[in-house]
């Protein structure tokens, strides 16, 4: 097996909280990462899934070093870039590229496409072959934009065709790596399946490496080899996606799954929704014992006292006393 | 007996740039009890539509024409013709609606015990007491826990779930024979979303109340309607039965709309099949059928038909309407 691309262990994000007073101490730490671990393995897609608060964007944000780690190690092609500070991280930044959910707020409306995307060979200092015009016009082109329309600004454009401009920005460095902060969940179902088969197209073509972070799960299982889940904090499971959707082993995944409405109305009548009660815990003071025992049906004594680890249960790995 | 029955109803913004048909001619029923849902891509006038149902849409800015009957508890009224005054003593009675954000639909100054009060108070002419009793009892309908206490927090103490049922808590006051929900879980989780759709077809079924539901979501409307309108670019292009859409949609781009949701009950696919091209600028529609840009079945009438004439909608089998040349006539 070749070594993964990128590889990140008991990786911690916390953001401190700090206290209302003239003399503001910290009052204690928003723990939105608390010891992740996983690998990405070159041209393989990792989707990560969870709820809104459960520090999957905190993640790919840390991944990439946008947010300094709190502890915990991040190995980038076998390198430990941890510790780099940011001019280290430069010469890196061309293999290691984002996509951003929004495609409103995530391009400067004050310049035209060809400059926000042109705007990393002048932060690189790269010339292309064939000049910075030429390559912004092919990668206009691969992702299925006009390159006549070079010169427009983002407000002339729609959201599809706005996120096709971020992907093409991403794409510019000829990266290996990309984290794709929910792309297509902004969008209209009908646009999101054309920009999910573009970035399946672009992953087969340039042997790209993604991180996929969405909230909805019927995306992921199509775009992904790998899925992992994550709450409050922490990935609960971590399974090949031909796995998870059919059998899911943590409590949590399960009831994931079944929320999930499934467009077909006579499907939709038998199926047996599991409805958690609550919402996600207070991610500055998780529950003592395993993160889901405040919404867990199975819960039981050992789930208040000692916090489970993962562990491979057939294919999986788990984070549950009592896995399905 | 029919709660509501909407017939060409049409809204056209006038802009400097020409004139905006944020909808087009559209008529429908909504039976006492039952789920109409209106789906669509953003744009397509699903919004729209409801707004001017509620009067809600400034009438400076927009011409809104057609009629809309609705049995109120006055008897059968025009939502259309009527003037906004009156219409204040029927929206919040007898029809309600819930809105997409539960975050900026509240007001952030007011304890939410005040605003459902209020709401109840508007409509109902008693003392205090009593509206707070009510506000009381529908918290604890909608799931809120410790209500009589939870009645003098602020809306920035609720999570987004708890928010849209505070919203719902607050448009069932008054026992409305009709609610318009439009994209009530869009904001939310999906664990927190099949709570929501769960509350609601609970709720609906207690108080025997009718539902239009907006939404893009496919799964949500597999799961909660009972009839289905498709709107592409103002227009409803196809209307069905929940089951029959599904089953056997008609029109190409109902078509589409459902082979373009990725699903997990699927064997996984390699492509997800979708629809080319973008929705139409509501300013310059293309002549013809809106959806003929985009469509991939216009060879099988006649390419040069759909785009020089708009299609009817026809009834194509029980219930079942069909904006599209084909399959027209059969």
């Amino acid at each position: 097996m070749s070594s993964p691309i990128i590889e990140v262990k008991d990786l911690h994000k916390f953001f401190p909280l700090a206290s209302q007073g003239i003399f503001s101490r910290v009052k204690g730490d928003n723990k939105a990462v608390n010891g992740v671990s996983f690998s990405i393995n070159p041209g393989e897609t990792l989707g990560l899934v969870g709820e809104s608060g459960c520090g999957k964007s905190t993640v790919g944000r840390t991944l990439l070093k946008l947010y300094e780690p709190t502890s915990g190690s991040i190995t980038f092609e076998g390198e430990d870039i941890t510790k780099y500070s940011n001019s280290k991280m430069k010469p890196l930044r061309t293999k290691m590229q984002m996509i951003f959910q929004d495609p409103y707020s995530s391009l400067n409306p004050r310049h035209t496409i060809g400059a926000i995307i042109a705007a990393s060979y002048e932060i690189q200092n790269i010339t292309p072959d064939g000049g910075v015009k030429k390559a912004v016009q092919e990668l206009m082109e691969r992702v299925g934009l006009n390159p006549e329309h070079y010169n427009r600004y983002p407000h002339e454009f729609s959201g599809g065709q706005r996120q096709r401009i971020g992907i093409a920005r991403a794409l510019a460095m000829k990266p290996k790596f990309i984290v794709c902060d929910e792309p297509v969940s902004a969008l209209d179902v009908s646009i999101q399946a054309q920009v999910i088969n573009l970035l399946a197209d672009l992953r087969d073509d340039f042997g790209l490496s993604y991180l996929f972070i969405a909230h909805d799960l019927s995306v992921v299982q199509h775009i992904s080899d790998r899925v992992a889940v994550m709450y409050l904090g922490k990935i609960v499971e971590l399974a090949p996606v031909g796995e998870i959707y059919k059998a899911p082993h943590h409590p949590y995944t399960k009831a994931l799954l079944s929320a999930v409405p499934i467009p077909d109305p006579v499907l939709e009548e038998k199926r047996e929704q599991i409805v958690l009660s609550g919402d996600l815990p207070n991610p500055a003071n998780p529950p003592k014992g395993c993160v889901f025992n405040t919404r867990c049906w199975k819960a039981k004594e050992a789930c208040f006292t000692t916090e489970p680890t993962l562990h491979q249960v057939g294919s999986s790995q788990v984070a549950c006393h009592f896995p399905e | 007996m029919t709660l509501l029955k909407v017939e060409n109803l049409s809204v056209d913004f006038p802009t400097p740039d020409g004139l905006v048909a944020a909808v087009h001619e559209t008529s429908f029923e909504i039976n006492p009890g039952e789920t109409l849902a209106i789906v669509g891509e953003s744009g397509s006038g699903k919004t729209v539509t409801n707004l001017a149902l509620m009067g809600l849409i400034p009438l400076r800015t927009a011409n809104v024409t057609g009629s809309a009957i609705f049995e109120t508890h006055d008897g059968p009224v025009d939502l259309l013709a009527m003037n906004r005054n009156d219409l204040r003593k029927y929206r919040g009675k007898d029809m309600a609606m819930i809105f997409q954000d539960p975050m900026s639909s509240l007001h952030p100054f007011y304890t939410i015990g005040d605003q459902i009060i209020e709401a109840h108070q508007v409509h109902n002419k008693v003392d205090l007491k009593i509206s707070e009793a009510r506000t009381i009892e529908l918290l604890e309908m909608v799931g809120i826990q410790g209500a009589a206490t939870r009645l003098r927090s602020f809306p920035h103490q609720f999570s987004g779930g708890m928010r849209q049922r505070v919203m719902i808590a607050m448009a069932l006051v008054n026992n409305p024979s009709l609610l318009i929900a439009d994209e009530p879980t869009t904001a939310l989780d999906v664990t927190v979303q099949a709570q929501i759709m769960k509350l609601l077809s609970d709720l609906q079924k207690e108080l025997k109340m009718a539902m239009i539901l907006i939404t893009h979501d496919m799964g949500v409307v597999a799961g909660a309607a009972d009839r289905v309108n498709v709107m592409y670019a103002g227009r409803i292009v196809e209307s069905a039965n929940v089951k029959d859409l599904y089953a056997n949609p008609l029109m190409p781009y109902t078509q589409g709309l459902l082979a373009s949701v990725p699903r997990m009950d699927r064997p996984h696919a390699d492509r997800l099949s979708a629809i080319p091209g973008q929705p139409p600028s509501m300013i310059a529609l293309p002549s013809g059928c809106s959806f003929n840009p985009r469509c991939s079945r216009k060879s099988e009438v006649g390419a040069s038909k759909c785009e020089s004439q708009m299609p009817n909608l026809t009834t194509r089998g029980h219930e079942h309407f069909a904006r599209c040349f084909i399959g027209e006539g059969v």
